[in-house]
């Protein structure tokens, strides 16, 4: 018997397109890597330990979906019904062809169209301990659990709630394509082979041979005719598939695993467009878990969450307005179940919207003889905003006996981060030059800001060669040195992450180690990495006062649910924009522990000191 | 002492015919709230740059209103963007939004 049909081209040739079409990008995305990304890359594949964990990972990411199991068991199952069952199916199909070819390498439809081809070798029916026989069982058994997700995906487009997923992505021309003929693979599969069956009376496995026998006798047509059928739909929505993948939102699939080896090689996100970004752009697999979570929807905007803002940057053309909302709370990168760095993908696209006027801070070039101290604090623009952090600082380093130098006691000089947010670097670079000068003439070895902005910043674009601390850091230290004496008055307290603290350097412990000293520190349903943004984030520009105090309102709706009697920050933008809204006091956490040291002997001595004077007035 | 813009006007005369209101109302058109500004001066009071260096972000808005845009040029390359403004302004007016307008205005107009 010829092991050929003219059905397979249309399977055939599809599969040819997108090998090629993959293995071109593929090709393209090596190819315009830094050199010394290459290097990284090929280090990668020479070391078979870190290969083969690379390897893993795709295993448990792009077959398993580890990570959507986390965020939905539902979402996880159906997500792997399709990834890992077809990928079974197409191993498991290759060994049992081998079985009846009886040579090792088959035409690569052979295995796909297997039970056309061998429909007139008998196997007898649910004979489970024969080799056939276990692969007919598998097959059926693969092929149900595929069903069984599609079910789910089906379900999921009516009734996303019970997924986790309030609003799902939109999808385009070519998305409804291919999925329509992803959607139509499986099902065809099970009729062209239960007709196949039932026509021959045998040859199908528990699922599909008692499905074809009772079809076959409902048919009015020839049964053989209506196989015939199938098996071209079946290899018509593969081959239709296969060329519409690379430009359809199934290009993650070969996309994803490129860009865990990537990865896994240690190659980091650039700040220009690179090669990385367009791999993680073609790896996101609208999957929509970006949508609901984040907080813009409670402002009302719901065209520039990341998934849409991403699906602008694959068709070449985001609108600025798109690229310009978002608070850059990094919310979506936290949850993305591809890992993909968006914020860094926002703030590129910002960059190349131009860089603006070009700025003159000639003016801050003072010639003052510099001060030096080991210390230094720099309490940051906003902090002025909000006294009481500076006073409660200063209070707290003086109480420790620490010498130290206030390096914006008067006056700040802006960190850099809010132009740089802004997609403002070279205007952004010009500030920092002037910070790190003036920071490296102070000869200090730790520089403490009050500021999670100025802290990640610092950290992140400064290189500077010395301890850098955000105060809760600072605090957490000088509490376990013994270097100040707590009377905590344990209140109620919740304590809001600051975006740029939290996820921004994963900075979670150190303040809550400090609050846990002092106060009674209750949970909240949403915090952490899952923290709200207070809503006075510098990231957006173009929302308005009102459209903040909602994302405001909602944060704090969720932070008082446990009825604390303080809300604590870390942050004098995150107290300044709550203290509008909040009913409870919102106290940063140095506040808290300032307030918390003991302090007779400052008050005694004051109050002696008073009566003094006033006696000598007297006298 | 510190210049918060109330008598920041020299004695000049203005040709209200001859104004280039070119940038305030491309402005209005993208950021509205500028509409919101009663003048109270407390962006000025506590900008970072104007700490340092005469910067008067309400003079700003005069000068806009007027459409005398070619000293806006070099007051507009002052300001650090940090925000503090937009965080005092009583009215809620959009300040950063604002002055990355402006700045984009001029950049246009030349
Ligand atoms: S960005 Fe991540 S979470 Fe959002 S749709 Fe893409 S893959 Fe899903
Ligand atoms: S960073 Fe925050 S605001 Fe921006 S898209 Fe992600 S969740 Fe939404
Ligand atoms: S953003 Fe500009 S105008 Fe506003 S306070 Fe900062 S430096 Fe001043
Ligand atoms: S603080 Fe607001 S209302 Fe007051 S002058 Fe500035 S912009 Fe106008």
């Amino acid at each position: 018997m010829i092991n050929f049909n003219l059905f397979v081209l249309p399977f055939f040739l599809g599969l040819i397109y997108v090998l090629v079409a993959v293995g071109k990008s593929w090709y393209h995305w090596i190819k315009a890597l830094t050199p010394i990304d290459k290097v990284k890359l090929s280090t990668l594949i020479r070391h078979p330990k870190q290969a083969l964990s690379a390897l893993k990972e795709v295993f448990l990411e792009s077959l398993v979906h580890r990570k959507m199991w986390k965020r939905n068991p539902l979402l996880g199952y159906m997500h792997m019904s399709f990834a890992l069952g077809w990928f079974l199916l197409i191993v498991c199909g290759n060994i049992e062809s081998r079985f009846y070819s009886g040579v090792h390498v088959n035409a690569p439809y052979y295995p796909i169209f297997l039970k056309f081809f061998i429909h007139d070798r008998l196997v007898i029916f649910f004979e489970v301990f024969s080799v056939p026989g276990f692969f007919r069982f598998l097959m059926d058994f693969l092929l149900l659990y595929i069903l069984s997700g599609l079910v789910l995906a089906l379900l999921k487009r009516q009734y996303s709630n019970f997924f986790g997923m309030k609003r799902t992505s939109r999808f385009q021309f070519t998305d409804r394509v291919a999925m329509t003929c992803l959607w139509l693979i499986f099902p065809l599969r099970l009729l062209a082979e239960s007709f196949t069956a039932g026509h021959y009376g045998s040859g199908g496995g528990f699922l599909t041979q008692p499905l074809g026998d009772f079809l076959v006798q409902l048919l009015p047509v020839p049964s053989e005719f209506v196989a015939y059928a199938m098996w071209w739909g079946y290899s018509l929505s593969l081959g239709i598939f296969f060329v519409m993948l690379p430009y359809s939102r199934y290009m993650h699939i070969p996309t994803e695993v490129l860009l865990i080896f990537f990865r896994h090689a240690g190659i980091q996100p650039k700040k220009w467009y690179s090669s990385f970004s367009d791999t993680e752009v073609q790896s996101c697999s609208r999957c929509g878990v970006c949508i609901d979570i984040c907080q813009m929807n409670t402002a009302g905007i719901h065209n520039a969450q990341t998934v849409y803002f991403i699906q602008g940057v694959r068709d070449r053309y985001v609108p600025e307005e798109i690229t310009q909302k978002c608070l850059v709370c990094g919310r979506c990168q936290e949850i993305c179940p591809v890992g993909i760095n968006t914020d860094s993908l926002r703030l590129i696209k910002r960059r190349e919207l131009g860089s603006g006027q070009s700025t003159d801070f000639s003016y801050l070039k003072s010639d003052d003889k510099p001060k030096t101290a080991q210390i230094v604090y720099f309490s940051g623009c906003m902090t002025h905003l909000t006294p009481s952090i500076i006073r409660a600082m200063t209070g707290i380093l003086e109480n420790a006996g620490i010498s130290y130098l206030h390096l914006d006691k008067d006056r700040s000089i802006c960190c850099g981060r809010p132009l740089m947010i802004a997609g403002k670097d070279r205007q952004a670079n010009e500030l920092i030059e002037i910070n790190k000068q003036i920071i490296h003439e102070t000869r200090a070895t730790l520089l403490v800001t009050s500021c999670p902005i100025c802290y990640r910043v610092f950290r992140e674009e400064y290189n500077l060669p010395i301890r850098i601390q955000h105060h809760s850091q600072f605090i957490l230290d000088l509490i376990k040195t013994g270097k100040i004496p707590l009377q905590g008055q344990f209140k109620k307290v919740v304590y809001h992450d600051p975006c740029d603290l939290g996820r921004g350097t994963k900075t979670y412990e150190a303040p809550r180690e400090v609050l846990s000293k002092v106060t009674d520190l209750l949970p909240v349903k949403q915090e952490a990495n899952n923290a709200l943004c207070c809503g006075g984030s510098l990231g957006i520009l173009n929302v308005t006062q009102q459209q903040r105090a909602m994302i405001t309102k909602e944060a704090l709706d969720i932070l008082l649910e446990n009825k604390p009697e303080i809300l604590a920050t870390a942050c004098p933008l995150c107290k300044k924009t709550f203290a509008t809204h909040a009913s409870i006091p919102v106290m940063d956490i140095a506040e808290l522990v300032y307030q918390s040291i003991p302090k007779p002997s400052y008050s005694a001595s004051a109050q002696s000191h008073q009566a003094k004077s006033y006696a000598n007035e007297l006298i | 002492m510190k210049n918060f813009g109330y008598t920041i006007q020299r004695d000049q005369s203005i040709d209200i015919d001859q104004n280039d209101r070119r940038i305030v109302n491309y402005l209005l058109s993208l950021e509205p709230s500028f509409n919101l500004c009663l003048g109270c001066g407390s962006c000025t009071g506590t900008c970072t740059a104007g700490h340092f260096v005469d910067f008067n972000i309400r003079r700003v808005h005069t000068l806009l209103r007027r459409g005398e845009s070619k000293q806006l040029k070099t007051e507009m390359k002052k300001c650090m963007f940090c925000g503090k403004c937009q965080l005092v302004c009583p009215r809620g007016v959009n300040l950063r939004n604002l002055i990355i307008t402006i700045q984009r205005a001029i950049e246009q107009i030349g």
